[in-house]
């Protein structure tokens, strides 16, 4: 019985180094339930019914993709789209995700020391974040401390190991994890009725 | 005799002969016009001697190959049968000529007289266009070189006979008195009858056959489409022209009208009993009196003259050229004797230029020559197995012998399976390729493919071209018995084999499918639904809103076929689950259209936001 919903996405699969260790182990741990849209979904037609079937009964669900532009890979987008519906993720009796956790696992390719003010990202990687902690917030998911893997490409064999390590870690463990006894939980966000005009 | 009897009793003969002995016939892989040649034997005077008098139903029974040509006819639109015309005039000419000069030489060499000798060549130069059509039907090879190059020469043949059969009394013996004048007129009166069914067909029949069509009863228009036949075929032998010559021009200037689909199923049952009933009439005609008194001769002749024949269409086919797989058929649908023979032989007979002896036993050759032609065909069939397998079919089909390692084979490499190959190939995956027609497998060669002939359903050949180590087999044949058929065999001989097949239509779907095969496409499918999608288009819908329907529309289609799957023996259930799979589609998008002016109509009232179908999602 699984009770993690990993919801993976990466367009090169077979060139990734870390996303596909990731997705590999995570694939051989009983209680996570792995979908990979890129397999899945290779037309870019999202099957929204069996997707929300497959939300309904996690606790966790995990968002495994390398970061492209500061965000989600389009079909990630997509998904996230056409899935989190109104009045079933958000608004009017919107409240299918109402509890669960979020927890982002991300890649970037470039190291970390490149998003910093004076570096060419010249962001720190929290700045890119908040849009997943308000989708999180909106759906009435806890957003749980992301799982950051900087330089993807030049990363050594090791540290791949000791990141996906770290990863199978928390997944066998959740929910007993130190930083979640820390966490608030979710701010409530109700979406007002005459918030959509059109609907 | 009581009333009635003697058309039932024959009914009851002829049928039963033809149901028994053709099954029987392609139960022993013969083909079935040696199953209708077969049972003319065993019924007519000299087997159970059921039928006496052959040559009244070989008359009536010619009705059958004048149907088939104009069939053939209605295949052929006039521009295409223009295109034909130095085939027809050119290679035709060359091979009647040809074979009655070197047959009538033989004959003079052997110390005939003249005149016996070139009605003899001419006899016996002429093929059966009733077996030659018929094979090329049953073995679909009408759209190849040999197909069309077989037609040519049957059509000329066809042609030249009209002079021909003109041209026999002047041979004759004794000289009939004063019939010049009469030659005149009767080819003043044939031309003019040809311009009749020309331009008649031209501005009559279509408007003709419309006003039945419209009358909206079945059987009238069946029997228009037999009377129109049956019209043009009497016209023609009131002028002492050819039949089915009259019946192909008239099948021609149909080609192109709407018709053609209706007149080519009405006539079809229709040809196929006559042209049985034919077969069976000349079984029943071969005179073996003749034969036995002199089976040294009748073999003499029949070997000589089918290799004289064999002779220069070779040389014919090697000059056209009619590529190297096909010219056994080519040459072995041509070299027979045919039923113009007969004809021409009774003509002469009629007119004296040939004795009653020499005359029944050239019958007697001819009827035993167009007997050995399917059996000719089915042994060159499997002489060309053997070539294949023991790879000694030429230098370009020599690899066979040699197992062969490509992880992916592919059977079939037509339309269909030479896309698969090429994305493949494109992707640097090797493929082994079968495909049964060496015509496909010479050119795919020439662009460097490991191609093969052969066919697919054997499984010696499968485990030579590697089916045993390959991981994938691509099922793209378009025969759907065939197909079936092969993935019966890897089914259950390679089961390692990942198995991707492509469906001609849906009941072959679930044939794959009670197979095991998961990975099936139905052939149109995705085409009908790109052009489907242009339609929305056209019609006003968002490229990408169109796109969502026909995929929505796919989804569903797919998952209704999954779900009638379990069912596909019972009709009645399938078609419930496919009236209610239908309807529930239909509802569904009838009420989000009903959502979505709702939504159109309360945006226009409060704010003119522009929406669009495919976005049903929030924000």
């Amino acid at each position: 019985m699984s009770d993690i919903v990993l919801i993976a996405a990466h367009p090169q699969l077979g060139q990734s180094r870390v996303n596909g260790a990731l997705l590999q182990r995570a694939a051989g741990i009983g209680r996570v339930a792995v979908r990979d849209l890129y397999a899945l979904y290779p037309d870019y037609f999202i099957d929204v019914a069996a997707e929300q079937a497959a939300l309904a009964d996690a606790r966790l669900v995990v968002w495994l993709h390398p970061v492209h532009w500061y965000s989600m890979p389009p079909l990630m987008k997509l998904w996230l789209d056409d899935v989190f519906a109104f009045g079933w993720a958000y608004g009017p009796g919107g409240h299918a995700l109402q509890g669960k956790d979020l927890w982002a696992v991300l890649s970037t390719g470039g190291p970390e020391s490149s998003y910093r003010p004076d570096s060419y990202n010249r962001y720190f990687f929290d700045a890119f974040l908040p849009p997943y902690d308000q989708t999180a917030a909106l759906t009435g998911m806890r957003m749980l401390p992301p799982l950051l893997q900087h330089g993807a490409h030049r990363v050594d064999d090791e540290s791949i190991a000791a990141h996906v390590e770290v990863f199978a870690q928390r997944l066998a463990r959740y929910p007993d994890w130190p930083e979640i006894a820390e966490l608030d939980a979710a701010p409530a966000c109700e979406v007002p009725l005459d918030a959509r005009p059109v609907d | 005799m009581e009333h009635g009897t003697p058309w039932l009793s024959s009914s009851l003969i002829y049928l039963a002969a033809a149901v028994l002995a053709v099954p029987l016939a392609r139960l022993l892989g013969l083909g079935s016009i040696i199953g209708y040649l077969g049972a003319g034997i065993a019924i007519g005077p000299w087997g159970l001697s059921l039928v006496t008098d052959p040559r009244a139903m070989l008359q009536f029974a010619e009705f059958g190959v004048v149907l088939m040509l104009f069939l053939v006819g209605l295949e052929l639109e006039p521009k295409r049968l223009w295109s034909l015309r130095r085939p027809i005039f050119g290679w035709g000419s060359a091979q009647l000529l040809g074979s009655t000069t070197l047959l009538a030489a033989v004959g003079m060499a052997f110390g005939l007289d003249w005149r016996l000798a070139l009605v003899g060549g001419f006899a016996l130069a002429m093929s059966s266009t009733a077996i030659g059509l018929g094979v090329l039907n049953e073995r679909n090879l009408m759209p190849t070189t040999a197909g069309r190059s077989v037609l040519s020469v049957s059509l000329f043949q066809d042609i030249s006979a009209i002079p021909l059969l003109a041209l026999l009394p002047l041979l004759a013996l004794a000289p009939a008195a004063a019939d010049g004048g009469g030659g005149w007129l009767g080819a003043a009166k044939a031309v003019g009858v040809i311009a009749a069914i020309i331009f008649g067909g031209r501005l009559l029949l279509r408007p003709a056959l419309r006003w039945i069509a419209r009358s909206d009863t079945p059987e009238i228009f069946t029997a228009a489409s037999l009377l129109l036949v049956v019209a043009t075929a009497a016209l023609m032998e009131s002028v002492g022209l050819s039949m089915a010559l009259g019946a192909f021009l008239a099948g021609v200037l149909l080609a192109e009208s709407e018709y053609r689909r209706e007149l080519e199923t009405d006539l079809e049952p229709f040809k196929g009993l006559l042209l049985g009933l034919f077969f069976i009439a000349v079984g029943m005609s071969i005179d073996f009196a003749v034969v036995l008194a002199s089976p040294g001769l009748v073999a003499a002749i029949v070997l000589g003259f089918l290799i004289v024949k064999a002779l220069v269409l070779v040389l014919m086919a090697r000059l056209m050229p009619v590529p190297l797989g096909e010219r056994p058929v080519f040459v072995i649908l041509l070299a027979q004797g045919g039923e113009f023979g007969f004809v021409v032989l009774q003509a002469a007979l009629g007119a004296g230029a040939v004795a009653a002896q020499p005359a029944s036993l050239l019958v007697a050759c001819i009827a035993l020559s167009m007997l050995l032609t399917p059996l000719l065909l089915v042994l060159a069939d499997r002489w060309a197995a053997a070539r294949l397998k023991s790879g000694a079919a030429g230098p370009k089909l020599d690899e066979i012998n040699e197992p062969q390692h490509a992880p992916v084979l592919i059977a079939g490499f037509g339309r269909y399976g030479q896309i698969v190959g090429r994305l493949l190939a494109a992707n640097g995956l090797q493929a082994t390729v079968l495909d049964h027609s060496v015509d496909a497998v010479e050119t795919v060669r020439r662009f460097g493919w490991k191609a093969f002939y052969g066919d697919a359903t054997r499984l010696d050949l499968l485990r030579v071209a590697g089916a045993e180590r390959a991981r994938l087999f691509v099922l793209a044949i378009d025969d759907v018995d065939q197909s079936v058929e092969c993935a019966r065999l890897v089914r259950e001989h390679f089961p390692q084999l990942t198995v991707i097949a492509r469906a001609r239509n849906v009941s072959h779907y679930y044939a794959l499918r009670k197979l095991g095969i998961t990975l099936i496409e139905r052939e149109t499918l995705d085409s009908a639904l790109l052009s489907a999608r242009s339609a929305l288009e056209v019609m006003g819908w968002q490229p990408h809103a169109a796109r969502v329907q026909a995929l929505r529309f796919r989804r569903h289609s797919i998952e209704l076929m999954e779900q009638m799957a379990p069912h596909f023996e019972d009709e009645r259930k399938l078609i419930a689950i496919a009236k209610q799979g239908r309807q529930q589609l239909e509802e569904m998008w009838a009420s989000e259209r009903e959502q979505n002016a709702e939504r159109a109509a309360r945006a226009g009232w409060h704010a003119p936001l522009q929406r669009t179908v495919d976005e049903p999602r929030a924000d």
